[in-house]
């Protein structure tokens, strides 16, 4: 018996979605009384491929096929799970986890739990949390089968260090011809920006904002705090931001450490992918906007005073060494 | 063109959400069901492509009768035909093995989804779908062109977008962007209540899991208000206070 995890790469380093899962894996591992091997793919170094030993993993089998794409990862993660017996696999829920996981579960004939945002019940039977309803609410599902494949919520775990020696050991990863018909011909990725699912601060803005050419100060305020950049969806309806900044139940679900909501009347089309937030500050000149129902601290006031003064103060807090 | 739009039928984007005392079941009564939103997209993707290449669109849902008003809507908005599973969509793998029987007795060039559904919010049925015809699966499409037996996407990633080129068939999943959402016109309206949907029976499928209850999320305390001259002191406040920053 064992617990697999995928440790997620992004251009040869683990994200913390991977270090998260292999958290919550290790946590798993030791409830079952098992050891907890590591799945990487890619071309990764070995130093780096070590550092999942930071986080409990004993061994790691890294894999560098010719071609990625889910096909090809979900193949080696599952053959990968026979041979090393594991009966829990767990994946990332980023977006190319959540394009993996599920074929794994097919692969293995297993039960799949998605979008697992805390550990498990494990005193009679097998039963996880996950969100449901866009937001709205949770649901508990009991998987039944033998091997369970998990994807987990990234930042809904945290990352807990338990340094052990680690094996790096190199997998076969060779690509059949069917699993060769989906290419990427290319990556664009928005540099020097915090990916929104992945953010642990995000300072999102609405309709209030007036315009695109506003949203410098929304910019600046994200870059001091080191935080991701969101929107309401009429935002990027009107093609203001772009669409994949678009938060909500059409849009992106979230659960960041904080949430800075400005200018956003507070819906709950857009409430219920942004409630999982763990504290909510909303900024709005209107003092009956619905957000302020549902947030932990509220400014009434008109953004373009208040987030200037914002910027300020987190360029203050920061060079205090905050 | 074949192609083949898979919708599931969710809770209105406004109906508030509620469970039995026991929290063991989603209470129904009251809650207005609609097309899901991202299915809706690929729908009205699927019909672009469809008059482009003078094709046909069906689509597919796996629920009981009480969802036909659903299937109408899409029928309303221009697919041709569809198909309806007689059964309780109860899991992903489920619902994925029911439309993966009917697209082998039934083949299609292509296979449209959203990328969630706004009541399960797993991404899976598209996914497993996918995995047990041996298709490709692109999962976060952002857009979707074609090029005679070749698709390309721009396919949503952390932090950007892969640009990705895949021959068909295939199952793709639409995001917000991919295409406008079409309002049915009177004439769709009228000839939605005729044209063609065919209830099949289910397949049979292993239980591998079960939903065993429902929660809500915490209720926040009432929210603590900082004077807007007093804004400045919001992050030492989150750092005494909650410790997040
Ligand atoms: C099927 C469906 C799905 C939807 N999905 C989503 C979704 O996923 N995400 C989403 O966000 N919405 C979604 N919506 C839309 C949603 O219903 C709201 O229309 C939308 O969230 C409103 O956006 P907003 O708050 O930016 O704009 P508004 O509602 O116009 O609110 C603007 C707010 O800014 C405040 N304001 C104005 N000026 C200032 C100022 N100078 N300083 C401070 N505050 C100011 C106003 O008081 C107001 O509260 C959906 C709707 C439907 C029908
Ligand atoms: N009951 C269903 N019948 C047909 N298609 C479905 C059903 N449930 C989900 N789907 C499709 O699968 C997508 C993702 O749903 P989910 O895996 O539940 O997040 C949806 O956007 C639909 O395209």
């Amino acid at each position: 018996m064992s617990v697999l995890v995928y440790v997620e790469n992004q251009d040869g380093k683990f994200r913390n979605a991977a270090f998260e899962a292999l958290s919550f894996g290790n946590a798993i591992a030791t409830s079952l009384g098992t050891g907890m091997i590591a799945c990487s793919i890619g071309k990764v170094s070995d130093e780096e491929l070590k550092c999942a030993g930071k986080y409990g993993a004993s061994v790691i089998l890294s894999a560098s096929p010719e071609l990625i794409n889910p096909q090809v990862c979900s193949g080696i993660l599952s053959k990968a799970a026979v041979s090393e017996k594991a009966t829990v696999v767990i994946v990332p829920a980023s977006f190319f986890g959540k394009a993996v996981a599920p074929r794994v579960a097919v692969k293995l004939k297993a039960a799949y739990g998605d979008n697992v945002v805390e550990l498990p019940q494990m005193s009679s039977g097998f039963i996880v949390k996950k969100g449901a309803y866009s937001g709205k609410a949770f649901e508990y599902v009991e998987l039944l089968s033998e091997v369970k494949v998990i994807s987990l919520v990234p930042n809904s775990f945290k990352m807990v260090e338990k340094p052990v020696e680690i094996v790096i050991k190199t997998v076969d990863a060779t690509v059949s011809d069917p699993e060769k018909a989906l290419k990427v011909i290319d990556t664009v990725r928005n540099t020097n920006k915090v990916s929104l699912p992945d953010a642990e601060i995000v300072v999102s803005a609405g309709r209030g904002l007036k315009g695109p050419e506003n949203w410098g100060m929304i910019e600046e305020l994200a870059s001091v705090l080191g935080a991701a950049t969101a929107c309401s969806k009429p935002v990027s309806d009107a093609g203001w931001r772009p669409h994949s900044e678009h938060v909500g139940q059409t849009g992106i679900a979230i659960s960041p450490n904080l949430y800075i909501a400005i200018g956003i009347s507070g819906a709950i089309q857009h409430l219920a992918g942004v409630s999982n937030s763990k504290v909510i500050v909303v900024i709005n000149k209107d003092p009956e906007a619905p957000f302020f129902k549902a947030a932990d601290y509220g400014i009434v006031g008109d953004a373009f005073e208040v987030v200037p003064k914002l910027i300020e103060a987190a360029k203050k807090f920061k060079a205090a060494g905050n | 063109m074949k192609i083949l739009v898979c919708i599931s039928n969710v809770p209105d984007t406004t109906a508030k959400i509620n469970f039995s005392p026991d929290n063991k079941n989603f209470i129904s009564s009251g809650v207005t069901f609609i097309l899901n939103p991202y299915d809706e997209i690929a729908l009205s993707k699927a019909l672009d492509i469809a008059t482009a290449s003078a094709g046909t669109v069906t689509v597919i849902h796996v629920g009981d009768a009480s969802t036909e008003p659903t299937i109408r809507k899409a029928l309303a908005i221009g697919a041709h035909d569809a198909v309806r599973v007689n059964a309780d969509p109860r899991d992903a793998l489920f619902v994925a093995s029911q439309i993966a029987a009917c697209v082998k007795s039934d083949s299609y060039d292509l296979i449209l989804c959203g990328r969630e559904s706004s009541d399960h919010n797993s991404s899976s049925v598209p996914v497993m779908l996918a995995e047990l015809l041996g298709l490709p699966c692109v999962l976060f499409a952002k857009s979707l062109t074609l090029e005679g037996n070749t698709a390309k996407m721009d396919n949503e990633i952390a932090g950007g977008k892969e640009v990705v080129s895949c021959t068909l068939p295939l199952v793709v999943c639409a995001s917000e962007g991919m295409a406008e959402w079409k309002i049915p016109n009177m004439r769709g309206i009228m000839s939605a209540r005729t044209k063609p949907l065919r209830v099949v029976d289910a397949v049979e499928v292993p239980v591998l899991s079960l939903i065993t209850g429902y929660d809500k999320p915490a209720a926040r305390s009432t929210v603590k208000l900082i004077p807007a001259d007093a804004a400045g002191e919001l992050f030492d406040t989150l750092r005494a206070e909650k410790k997040i920053i």
